[in-house]
């Protein structure tokens, strides 16, 4: 069935994350493609393929023998000028680590989905975001979905931010493993991806292997030279946080849809609010409604803007709360905090003397079931602190046999 | 000695790519020798192994008529660049008829 | 003079005369004084010509080439790490492929793409990557400047380091008589890929080296060239005699230049006349420490070699030892 929105035509397909993700691939004509088979990854590859193999993607397809070459290669196609893309997950990325850094370091604007899953050991190929929190420092620019509707118009976006010359950095978009990348949603596809091509036109005229203009990539930067060119880095950035709203707003013009940095619900004069991220919103926003239908002053967001980190966009949309409680889904070993995300809020209010009190829950370890209820026990435990006066010092591990909270 | 000035880090082009290619050509590296090749023209043969073999491409071709002592007729001439030449002696060994000698260099 | 001459008329430079004069590789870098490595690379250039992409692994001639903001490559060059010269080279034909198809650059214009690596990102560090290019089929000359050790990182043992070799982490003593393995066989490793071409260089027969990197360019899919370097810092030699040295391995066999090209194998440089290893080892404070045994070890074990690609090749290409 064809919806008409705007001029573009589209046609409504049930569709993984994984599946919207390639379907995006191929609408954004990616030239170079090189990934690595790893759950809960794979479709999304496997789906490339098939469209690479039936000729509905025009792109060479690099079957490496691992993660650490996926992205070397895409970093390599990317320096030649192509358009390039892979994908991971968990140990995967881990693997691509030392060329996470290679490839912002070197300005090349790859694209990289990541079916968020946890690390071993022990093994769980299961979800939560210790993969992801770990790229953290790696200078890409990091949107976390939370649809498959948001995977496929991210790709698109990713696509526009990390190719203009303001910003040329990589991008990951990255959204919940399983629980997103293998659940089907209805998704909403442009019939002919002509204004998804026209929308992100490929941006051939940058730094690239030319033989006709011969450059060195890849240099040694001394002392003398090195720090200006990280600072490059942080200013590309932060031209990065603009443009990432601007290219949202632009997509939400042609195609009818939009995301901001920072999804919210239920605000509206909340004296809680819980700020979380990826898939697991959706149940959180469920129980948030129930209990606001209780009469519970409670309101809950989620963050799709990782790095750059939206700071600006977090106090205006937490700084009226009384208490903000950030349900992160991976752990910093050894902080008193270490709940990545909680980290980051407290250090965007700190110093302002109308911060709300910020509290630290880590939920969803290696895919512990988080229900409405888990959200409701939560909620309930946070009006107590907020009765109390005053928020925990350290994060509170919801769920593990043998923890409790008073 | 006068603090050297180097561009800010928005006069540096992304990424720490270099531009120019072949730059390293204005880093002189002959001050590392501490011995000098010096080329007899008069006894050279143009066998072009002291070119070939050159890690530096310290050697280049001067093609200007070169006539030796004993009426040997050449079209070329191979010239040392003193700016790149290290000093490393290869073309000193490698010369089959002894035409390049090797002296101290004198600072 | 040396006994050992090169065989075949090479098909593409016959005389000195005939290699170009245009240096693709400028001067000014930073590789020691005498180091065999700028000679390998300057030819390689020459013959690769300027529509050539170059990778390179992380090594001696990429961190001696590239320090900000110099760069001796007249030639577009990419370098990401130790271990992925291959993979990244990969990405770079892969682009090449499509674009061309796409019209993004010119379809009819050929463009080399050729990886540059040491035995560190070669043998070790980078053999995953290498394994998978050449599995994978992309047209990516390979080639590997041997100097059988890290010498960037101030000369570790790697697994190209020759039996009895000195070198920082094989130190000679009490216990252990220096490097305790033999060097891997990385050229026949590569060989049974079943790649198009395979061959061994040295930059003391340049004519039989430019015509392998010729050859390497110009067969349809992956090609390797495995290149002796001899390193004057590393191998404890003055570095006059980097060339002398490189010759002396052909002439003792301890290095044969030789060539697999598609199912055709042969010797391209034949040593009638063998000198023995001695000749080759005393050369180089790496191996002042051995003994006579050591020494006569070492030549046994290159006996049996030769003796092995003798019959390969169906005839007597290297001969036998002679004082």
């Amino acid at each position: 069935m064809a919806v008409e929105t705007k001029e573009v035509k589209w046609k409504r397909l049930p569709l993984s994350s994984n599946y919207a993700i390639a379907y995006a691939v191929k609408d954004v004509d990616v030239d170079v493609v090189s990934a690595y088979p790893i759950t809960p990854q794979t479709t999304v590859v496997e789906k490339i393929s098939e469209f690479i193999a039936n000729g509905e993607l025009d792109a060479e397809m690099i079957h490496v023998e691992s993660e650490h070459s996926a992205l070397s290669a895409a970093v390599g196609a990317s320096a030649t000028g192509a358009r390039a893309f892979t994908a991971t997950a968990s140990q995967g990325l881990e693997l691509m680590h030392e060329i996470l850094h290679i490839a912002s370091g070197l300005r090349m604007p790859v694209v990289m989905s990541v079916a968020t899953r946890a690390l071993s050991a022990p093994i769980s190929i299961w979800n939560d975001y210790s993969d992801l929190m770990n790229a953290r420092d790696a200078s890409w620019v990091t949107l976390i979905a939370g649809s498959a509707q948001e995977a496929y118009d991210s790709i698109i976006q990713a696509y526009r931010i990390a190719e203009s010359p303001e910003v040329m950095l990589p991008v990951i978009v990255a959204y919940d493993g399983y629980i997103m990348s293998h659940t089907y949603e209805p998704v909403l596809v442009p019939e002919d991806n002509t204004v998804v091509r026209e929308f992100a036109p490929k941006n051939f005229n940058r730094f690239r292997l030319d033989v006709d203009r011969p450059m060195t990539f890849g240099t040694i930067a001394d002392p003398k030279w090195y720090y200006e060119f990280k600072y490059q880095q942080v200013v590309a950035m932060r031209n990065a946080y603009k443009k990432v709203k601007e290219v949202d707003e632009e997509y939400r013009e042609v195609f009818g849809r939009g995301y901001g940095v920072i999804e919210t619900c239920c605000l509206e004069d909340a004296d809680i609010v819980l700020l979380t991220y990826g898939g697991i919103y959706g149940t959180f926003k469920e129980a948030i409604e129930k209990l606001r239908e209780n009469g519970k002053k409670v309101g809950v967001a989620r963050l799709r803007l990782w790095r750059p980190f939206p700071a600006e966009d977090i106090v205006k949309t937490l700084g009226g709360a009384k208490l903000v409680v950030v349900a992160d889904r991976a752990i910093s070993y050894g902080a008193r905090i270490s709940g990545p995300v909680a980290l980051e809020v407290m250090s965007t209010f700190y110093g302002d003397p109308d911060a709300p009190m910020i509290m630290s829950v880590i939920v969803g370890i290696g895919q512990r079931t988080v229900t409405e209820n888990t959200v409701a026990e939560i909620v309930d435990y946070s009006f107590r602190v907020l009765e109390r006066g005053k928020a925990p010092r350290e994060t509170l591990y919801w769920g593990v046999r043998g923890v409790s909270y008073e | 000695m006068a603090e050297e000035k180097l561009p800010a880090w928005n006069e540096l082009p992304p990424g720490a790519v270099i531009l120019e290619p072949g730059s390293s050509e204005k880093r002189y590296t002959g001050d590392w020798r501490i011995f000098r090749p010096v080329l007899n023209q008069d006894k050279c043969i143009r066998c072009l192994l002291c070119w070939v073999y050159c890690p530096d491409d310290a050697f280049y071709f001067e093609d200007e008529p070169y006539v030796t002592s004993k009426g040997r007729k050449y079209k070329f001439s191979l010239k040392i660049n003193y700016d790149h030449c290290k000093g490393c002696g290869i073309c000193v060994e490698e010369c089959p008829v002894n035409a390049i000698d090797f002296v101290e260099e004198v600072k | 003079m040396s006994s050992a001459q090169v065989k075949k008329k090479p098909k593409y430079f016959k005389t000195l005369p005939q290699i170009p004069r245009t240096e693709l590789f400028a001067p000014g870098h930073g590789l020691c004084a005498g180091c065999t490595a700028g000679t390998i690379v300057r030819h390689l250039l020459k013959a690769a010509g300027p529509n050539t992409i170059l990778v390179e692994a992380t090594g001696c001639v990429e961190v001696s080439t590239t320090l900000y903001p110099y760069t001796s490559w007249r030639i577009p060059w990419l370098h990401l790490a130790f271990e992925n010269a291959s993979a990244a080279a990969s990405g770079v034909e892969a682009a090449i492929k499509v674009l061309k198809r796409k019209g993004y650059i010119d379809p009819d214009k050929p463009i080399n793409i050729v990886v540059l690596g040491g035995d560190g990102g070669t043998y070790d560090i980078g053999f995953q990557s290498l394994s998978g290019m050449l599995e994978r089929g992309h047209k990516v000359m390979y080639v590997l400047y041997d100097n059988e050790a890290y010498m960037n990182t101030g000369i570790q043992r790697s697994g190209s380091t020759p039996k009895y070799a000195w070198t920082t982490t094989t130190p000679a003593g009490k216990v252990w008589p220096g490097n305790l393995r033999n060097k891997k066989p990385i050229a026949e490793i590569v060989a049974a890929h079943r790649i198009p071409y395979v061959a061994t260089a040295n930059p003391a027969y340049p004519l039989d080296m430019l015509n392998k990197f010729k050859r390497g360019l110009e067969v349809e899919g992956p090609s390797f060239i495995h290149v002796i370097q001899p390193c004057p810092t590393g191998w404890r030699f003055d570095p006059r005699y980097g060339i002398k040295i490189a010759r002396l391995a052909t002439e003792t066999g301890m290095w044969i230049n030789w060539e697999l090209d598609h199912d055709e194998f042969d010797v391209t440089v034949p040593v009638k006349r063998r000198k023995p290893v001695r000749e080759y080892l005393k050369m180089q404070g790496r191996f002042k420490h051995l003994t006579e045994e050591q020494i006569q070890e070492i030549q046994r074990m290159v006996d049996e070699e030769v003796a092995r690609i003798n019959k390969l090749v169906g005839r007597e290409v290297i001969g036998p030892v002679e004082e």
